[in-house]
């Protein structure tokens, strides 16, 4: 088809690069004016250059919130994802108890971050909350305010308690597009249970689980509300992610250069394992079609 | 192999099903003979599916027995039927590769490697696809994917039946002479029980040792292609199979003669007093454009030239006629009478086939 040549198209994309300039370009060049300059206060600014970002890649404080954020998601991935999938297989597929639990997956998914974290926070106390009182009587040395390990605890039931429906319902949706026919032929070729999930099941639900992992780990990875709700980052810094540990450093010190240069480097890291992980799906992908 | 037997079977998908309507399939009892190909024919949503559903176990019925070999299997889940069955459209697991893929139900019932990699040469060479056998099934054209689901159904020797649930619809038109060749080549040498459900009355026609038609839950008739040609038992039959189909007329019947709408035609056999509606019913093959005063008088609508021989459709008094003539033939404006050849002529009293007494 032969094209024709119109400069003037290029107006056709001002409004989209407008608001894209408004709503992402713009702040984050504020982010990133803050974070090479030095303040005093008194709206006075002077250059620093590089050195915020050289300083931090050198800070302790920022390895260890790293380190703890990793693991965070890690763990939260590794449970919520197989027990997304295994609700979903055991879900009703149609009729009055399918919309039920719809229904009361969606629930969790519906209450705002701070509630959530509101909800557990007195939920685990040993004084008046049901659980940590519960545990404590039982006998468990459980107090998410001192213990580093119950914080831990608490923190990811808690993710995993909000979080799983989403994975669940993504992977129900997959399971119900997949058509009977498919099943049918397995029981035909007489697939165990196992096999009709490794090859029918998963590569039917690979695309949304892809989603959903996706989804969790850059959630997980932003993690701020809920676990600064529970245990406002304690045990002394034991639950201090790297979002308490930026809100800490930006509002509670002031330090609005390193918070800045600590922004930019949070956002690429995030942009980059976002990154690696979609390509390398997608690769898998296609490298099953040839 | 086995001889499948059904006793009393009937299903609805209802939970509570009160009148015959409610049944998706009615009441039937048959047998169908070790080692034969049968064509299940009719048209969408007569039960086809439903019934071959049963006979492999996806599906339980709500009343009656299934027996393989006189021993009861209706309690029985599809894996232990040992049955093979291929759907309308493919079924392929997407992250195996073809060659997986056909040796899936043979390594599942454990079968040796080595069996197994030359049973699915064999089965691959069979389906055209052994240049194709490395690759991923994912990605393959729909062609491509049902010819595996093909090759899946036919890998085990050991079945006790093979059943086709309208294999061919996706499938090229060369192509599918080429598979149902197979076919027929496969139930040739192996002798397997195959039952071919289909909507397509040259398919099962060309496939089918014995054709069996529903319509509307039942079975109207069971018979060799022959016979439903010549003896359709249901006017359903009459107008299913054939192109154009069966001419019906309303006629009253009187010992040898029928008066059509005020005409009386010979209808070479003696009837007895019929209750009910009553029809004649004569194929197209059967008849011949007259001239003078023989037979029905018509007025000719419309000629269509097929190639092979010329259909002229006609009208009888409100009532539509279809005649084939010969390709050379000179449809003449002195041509407006059709004439029945006896032999030819079906008497049906509601719907049904009326036996005449002695030609």
């Amino acid at each position: 088809m032969e094209k024709t040549v119109n400069q003037k198209a290029w107006f056709l994309i001002l409004p989209v690069l407008i608001l894209v300039a408004f709503s992402a370009v713009i702040p984050l060049m504020t982010v990133v004016n803050y974070s090479v300059q030095d303040t005093f206060g008194n709206n006075q600014f002077f250059w620093a250059g590089l050195e915020w970002f050289e300083e931090l890649l050198h800070s302790e404080r920022l390895h260890d919130a790293l380190g703890r954020q990793i693991i965070f998601s890690l763990i939260i991935l590794a449970i919520e994802v197989p027990l997304g999938i295994f609700i979903a297989l055991n879900m009703p597929k149609k009729g009055f108890w399918a919309s039920l639990c719809l229904v009361l997956m969606s629930l969790p998914l519906l209450i705002p971050w701070n509630v959530v974290g509101t909800i557990w926070q007195i939920f685990g106390r040993v004084d008046i909350g049901l659980l940590g009182y519960t545990l404590d009587k039982l006998g468990f040395a459980y107090n998410y305010t001192q213990d580093s390990f119950a914080a831990w605890v608490t923190v990811i039931v808690m993710d995993v308690w909000h979080w799983t429906s989403l994975v669940a319902l993504l992977a129900y949706a997959g399971l119900q597009s997949i058509p009977d026919a498919y099943y049918q032929a397995a029981k035909i070729d007489q697939a165990s249970r196992w096999k009709v999930f490794r090859f029918i099941e998963l590569p039917k639900m690979q695309g949304v689980l892809m989603i959903a992992i996706l989804l969790r780990f850059m959630d997980s990875f932003m993690i701020y509300t809920e676990p600064f709700v529970v245990t406002g980052g304690g045990p002394g810094n034991s639950t201090t992610f790297l979002s308490i540990d930026l809100v800490k450093m930006a509002l509670g010190q002031f330090d609005l250069g390193p918070a800045a240069a600590f922004s930019i480097m949070y956002y690429l890291v995030i942009l980059l394992i976002s990154y690696v992980f979609y390509t390398v799906m997608t690769n898998l992908d296609k490298r099953d079609g040839v | 192999m086995a001889k499948i037997t059904l006793e009393n079977l009937a299903h609805s998908y209802l939970p509570n099903p009160s009148s015959e309507d409610d049944y998706a399939l009615k009441e039937l009892n048959h047998e169908w003979v070790d080692g034969e190909a049968y064509a299940l024919l009719g048209s969408s949503g007569c039960g086809k599916s439903t019934l071959l559903n049963i006979i492999s176990g996806l599906l339980q019925p709500s009343q009656g027995r299934i027996l393989f070999n006189d021993v009861d299997v209706t309690d029985q889940p599809t894996a232990e039927r040992n049955i093979a069955q291929v759907f309308q459209f493919p079924v392929v697991y997407d992250t195996m590769t073809v060659r997986d893929n056909l040796a899936f139900p043979l390594r599942n019932r454990g079968a040796d490697a080595s069996y197994v990699a030359q049973r699915v040469q064999q089965i691959g060479e069979m389906i055209g696809m052994e240049a194709e056998l490395d690759r991923k099934a994912r990605g393959l054209t729909a062609d491509a994917k049902q010819k595996i689901s093909l090759g899946r159904g036919m890998v085990r020797e050991d079945v006790n039946a093979l059943l086709f649930d309208e294999p061919l619809t996706v499938i090229d038109p060369h192509m599918k002479w080429e598979l149902r060749t197979q076919l027929k080549q496969l139930h040739h040498d192996f002798g397997h029980t195959m039952i071919y459900v289909t909507h397509d009355q040259t398919e099962a026609l060309t496939f089918a040792d014995k054709v069996v038609v529903m319509y509307d839950g039942g079975v109207v008739q069971m018979g060799t292609p022959q016979e439903l040609f010549e003896t359709p038992e249901h006017t359903f039959v009459g107008y299913f199979i054939g192109s154009p189909g069966m001419n019906f007329l309303d006629a009253e019947i009187a010992g040898r003669h029928a008066n059509i709408a005020g005409t009386q035609i010979d209808l070479g056999a003696g009837y007895g007093a019929i209750d009910g509606k009553t029809q004649v019913g004569v194929r197209p093959e059967f008849t011949r454009l007259g001239t003078g005063n023989e037979g029905l008088p018509i007025n000719i609508t419309r000629i269509e030239d097929v190639g092979r021989h010329k259909i002229v459709r006609a009208d009888y008094k409100g009532q539509e006629i279809n005649i084939i003539a010969d390709e050379g033939q000179e449809i003449g404006a002195d041509m407006n009478r059709v004439v029945f050849d006896p032999a030819g002529i079906n008497v049906y009293a509601n719907d049904w086939r009326v036996k005449g007494e002695a030609a």
